[in-house]
This record gives C-alpha cells, sequence and structure tokens, in this order.
C-alpha cells in the first residue's frame, strides 16, 4: 500500500434543507471540496459515495450529472451509519493499492423529520416485535448498552449525562452544528426520557447534510497542497460471534477489533491520539467507546467524563465539533463529516474549537448490525 | 370479488422460533433453534450453518424452556404510535443458553432500577393482534417471578 493524503475536504452544514434534494446536498460540497483541494472533477479518477435511505437510487451517478459526467467508475455504498465512512476507505484502498492516483469520497442524507422511529412499514404489521417482544429500535438498543455498563461497573446514569453537557457545549463553538445550545446537567437529566438512561438530549438529532473528501497519492498530493493530512489506517470491520449477538447487538467487539487493527497499522496508540471524534449517536454510545478506543481501562469511563478528560484541553478531547449529539447525524453523511472535522484540526483550520497543535486524530463510527470503521490521520 | 371459501382460523407465533402446538393454549407454546454438534454453540430457530464455527452439517434441534433471567434492560418511552409506553425492554438470559429480546411485566417502568439485574423471569404467551387474513398471532413476554 502507499500513502495517501487527503487534499481538500468540505461538510454542509447539518441541519434541514426541505427545499433542495439529497443529489444537491451533495453536489454543493462535493464542488467545496475539489475547490479546497484546488482541482476541479476533471482530475477525479474514481467517486464513492455513501447514501443509506436512498440506496438503491444511484446518488453517485446522478451527483457526476450535476457537477460534469466525466464517465469515472462510481461506487455507490450503504453500510447503515458507517456508510460515509466506508465511502471513504473504497476512495482511500482506490488509490493506497495505486490503481488511481485520485478518488473523491461524499456522503449525504436526507432524513426530514422521518426521525428513527419512521423507518419500518412493508410486511404485515401484526407481526412487528417491536414493543411486543423487547426492543431492536436504536434507542432501546442504546440504552440497553449503556444499562451493561451500569450493570459491570455501577456507572450512574449522571456520569452518562456528563457527556451530553459536554458535547452540546462543544457545539456551542462550531458553526457547522446542527444544534448550537448548551444543556446543563439538570436540563439533560430532567428532559424526557427517550429510551433509559437516555434523555433527549442523550440522543442525536435527525437531520439532512453532506460532506466530500479528495484522496491523492503523496506525489500528487505534493502538486495541490503544501498541508497535507496523511491517512495513517483505514480500517473496516464486522461484528464476530458472541453469544448474545443478533439478540442483542454488539457494538463493543467490532469496535475494539478495529481499534486493534488501526492502532496496529498507524503504528502508534491511544495514548498517541490529540482528538478523536467517536460515534455519539447515545450519550450511552460515547461512553462505551472511550474503553472500547483505549482512551481509558475497562470499567474507568465514568470516571474519564467524571474528570473531564474528554474535554477540549483534557487529556484526550473527544467530540470538539460537538459531536452527533450536536453537530447531527444525516446517517451517510456523519463518516466522512468526521474525517473533514479532524483534517480541519490537523491543518489549523478550526478556528474557536481548534485543539491545539492537533497533529494525530481518530474518526471513529459504528453502523449498527454491525459494521465498524475507524481511520487515523496525521500531519 | 368472490368470497366463496371461508378459510380455517390458525394461531400464528410473531416470531419463528416461537412454535405453537395444534393443541394451544392447552398446550404451551415454547421457545426452539438450533444447537451445533461441533461447537455447541445454541441459536434461536432454523439455520443453514453455525453462526459461530460455520459447521453446516451437525446443527440438531432444541427445544428451551420458559425460564430465565434479566441480563440488561431499558425502559422505552417513545416508541412506534399505537404501542404502550413505557415499558421494560430486556434482554434475557434463558437457563437454557440463549438470550431473548422480551418486554418484562412485574416492574414499574418509573422507577428503573439496577437491582433488576438477574431477576428471575417467566415466559408467558398471549395474542397480540390478528393478520390481514384474520388469524391469530401470538407473542411471548415474560413477568417477574415472585
Ligand atoms: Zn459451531
Amino acid at each position: 500500500m502507499r500513502d495517501v493524503a487527503v487534499v481538500g475536504v468540505h461538510m454542509l452544514k447539518f441541519g434541514r434543507y426541505p427545499d433542495k434534494d439529497v443529489v444537491q446536498l451533495a453536489s454543493e460540497t462535493t464542488i467545496a471540496a475539489l475547490k479546497d483541494a484546488g482541482c476541479s472533477i476533471n482530475d477525479i479518477e474514481l467517486v464513492a459515495s455513501g447514501n443509506l435511505y436512498q440506496s438503491n437510487a444511484m446518488i453517485g451517478q446522478r451527483v457526476m450529472k450535476e457537477i460534469g459526467a466525466t464517465g469515472i467508475p462510481v461506487i455507490n455504498v450503504a453500510n447503515a451509519c458507517a456508510t460515509g465512512s466506508t465511502a471513504f476507505r473504497e476512495a482511500y484502498y482506490s488509490v493506497a493499492s495505486g490503481a488511481y492516483d485520485t478518488a473523491l469520497a461524499v456522503g449525504s442524507e436526507q432524513m426530514g423529520k422521518m426521525g428513527l422511529l419512521g423507518a419500518g412499514g412493508g410486511g404485515d404489521r401484526a407481526y412487528s416485535t417491536e414493543g411486543i417482544m423487547g426492543t431492536g429500535l436504536m434507542p432501546g438498543v442504546f440504552g440497553q448498552a449503556g444499562v451493561e455498563h451500569m450493570r459491570k461497573y455501577g456507572t450512574t446514569q449522571e456520569q452518562i449525562a456528563k457527556i451530553a453537557v459536554k458535547n452540546h457545549e462543544h457545539g456551542v463553538l462550531n458553526p457547522n452544528a446542527q444544534y448550537r445550545k448548551e444543556t446543563p446537567l439538570e436540563d439533560v437529566l430532567n428532559a424526557r426520557v427517550i429510551a433509559w438512561p437516555n434523555t433527549l438530549y442523550m440522543c442525536c438529532p435527525t437531520g439532512d447534510g453532506a460532506s466530500a473528501a479528495v484522496l491523492m497519492s503523496a506525489e500528487k498530493a505534493k502538486k495541490y497542497t503544501s498541508k497535507p493530512v496523511w491517512v495513517a489506517a483505514s480500517i473496516l470491520t464486522s461484528d464476530p460471534y458472541q453469544e448474545r449477538n443478533p439478540t442483542m447487538f454488539d457494538i463493543n467487539t467490532v469496535t475494539r477489533n478495529a481499534a486493534k487493527q488501526a492502532y496496529d497499522t498507524a503504528g502508534i496508540g491511544p495514548e498517541d491520539l490529540d482528538m478523536v471524534e467517536l460515534h455519539d449517536c447515545f450519550a450511552t454510545a460515547e461512553l462505551l467507546h472511550y474503553e472500547n478506543l483505549g482512551l481509558c481501562a475497562d470499567g474507568e469511563a465514568g470516571k474519564l467524563i467524571d474528570d473531564k478528560e474528554t474535554y477540549n484541553g483534557g487529556k484526550i478531547p473527544v467530540n470538539v465539533s460537538g459531536g452527533l449529539l450536536s453537530k447531527g447525524h444525516p446517517l451517510g453523511a456523519t463518516g466522512v463529516a468526521n474525517i473533514t472535522e479532524i483534517v480541519w484540526h490537523l491543518r489549523e483550520e478550526a478556528g474557536d474549537r481548534q485543539v491545539k497543535g492537533a497533529k494525530t486524530g481518530l474518526a471513529h463510527v459504528i453502523g449498527l448490525g454491525s459494521a465498524c470503521t475507524i481511520n487515523v490521520l496525521k500531519r | 370479488m368472490a368470497q366463496e371459501t371461508a378459510t380455517e382460523k390458525k394461531t400464528n407465533p410473531i416470531v419463528k422460533f416461537l412454535r405453537i402446538p395444534d393443541k394451544y393454549p392447552d398446550e404451551a407454546a415454547y421457545f426452539w433453534g438450533m444447537q451445533c454438534g461441533a461447537c455447541d454453540a445454541k441459536f434461536l430457530g432454523a439455520r443453514l450453518a453455525c453462526g459461530k464455527c460455520g459447521e453446516t452439517d451437525k446443527l440438531s434441534e432444541v427445544k428451551f424452556g420458559d425460564e430465565g433471567e434479566i441480563y440488561v434492560f431499558s425502559v422505552v418511552h417513545q416508541t412506534v404510535p399505537g404501542l404502550e409506553a413505557p415499558y421494560v425492554g430486556a434482554i434475557i438470559d434463558l437457563d437454557d443458553g440463549v438470550s431473548i429480546r422480551a418486554n418484562v411485566y412485574g416492574l414499574d417502568p418509573e422507577k428503573p432500577d439496577t437491582s433488576w439485574f438477574g431477576k428471575r423471569v417467566k415466559m408467558f404467551t398471549e395474542v397480540t393482534a390478528q393478520d390481514r387474513d384474520g388469524n391469530d398471532v401470538v407473542a411471548a413476554k415474560f413477568r417477574v417471578q415472585e
């Protein structure tokens, strides 16, 4: 494998775009990422497009028709919440393998107000087990995952709520965040319960958004940028056998396996990271991933947030973008957007929320079912 | 639209790994699945192969008992329109070595408590819906044992 640099990035502020369609959103961010890279669509040799809800709608090709249909290979990717980051990995391997010198990854999603409960349909409703035989929807699943940590280590709801406080505080400084409002601890704990222990502010919002990244071989990158950001590892795992899975989704092993491979490939350990953007679809998820990514020892995630070590300025800043809780989570866009966030920090272009002197960052995404991606970036 | 023949109503399980005997409800419904003869892993329902070791030939059917304990839970407040809420949505570890998603009754959903871990529970079944053909649909639920 040869070295690959991220040369251009962009994300469209996450939110609601009822007057635009998803191809427009994806096209806008793609054009902006190409401009950031100082090149045009004519310089791109392969496109990987991530979109989940419209995965059968050839979004990638429609973007090309919008911005310049050059006839290059276009891959449409769907991998649950890891859709965008899997598209990034496709672009990465296309260049790393030597097959192409330039590639572009774009992630997009338009969820409207459908919400996480809007899925389903089709089939005979009488045979839906949801709410009849437990729950398989994300709020309940991530509620149970957090409760498992409570059972093992005595973690409290208040400790988990502190993660939501932190991410909303971080989000205030991010102009690309869907919500930029602080949520003090008492507000988080007193908000209505969605699925215990997660209250409203401990659940990410739904929304629309798009993000894109331009990748190039080292030789090519030199011609376009003086500030390349290198992909030190791009890992994808699926969930291995675990006795309760799939009755109970296992979000931990899939992340632990990816983290080990990522650290081995990048030749670093968690102590070498300056920042982490991880998949906080729910506050309980961030708690678990502190340990899954090795940011603290097993059982110490509650203490890590108690000690504010994951705040910007702490030992290991996590989700300085505001995370999914504050920045938003348009499924297919998320995985490219958290890479974009890290690239901005490594280039010292992150404005008020800049992690001082950041040289190495890790972007983590998990899609239930399950897929985990970890991308390690270095300047 | 002709509706000449009145088809006989059936009682169907909500999931395939719940088996409804012909004499239900006089004879109790039960969970069933497959066990791998190579690595002993157990699974709910029918399988083509073992999801743990990949064995394709040595799989045999097993019947699971109706008792177990709460491994973890959530209390779901926001759910699909029309469903009761809040409810306790748990993962039950059956004594026979498989886990089941279940609603658990006999606990106060307004007061989730870590004392619920390990609580003994027993399965019961009830008709939860009628399908498009008018057949009764039966689901399994769990109740805390005193
Ligand atoms: Zn086996």
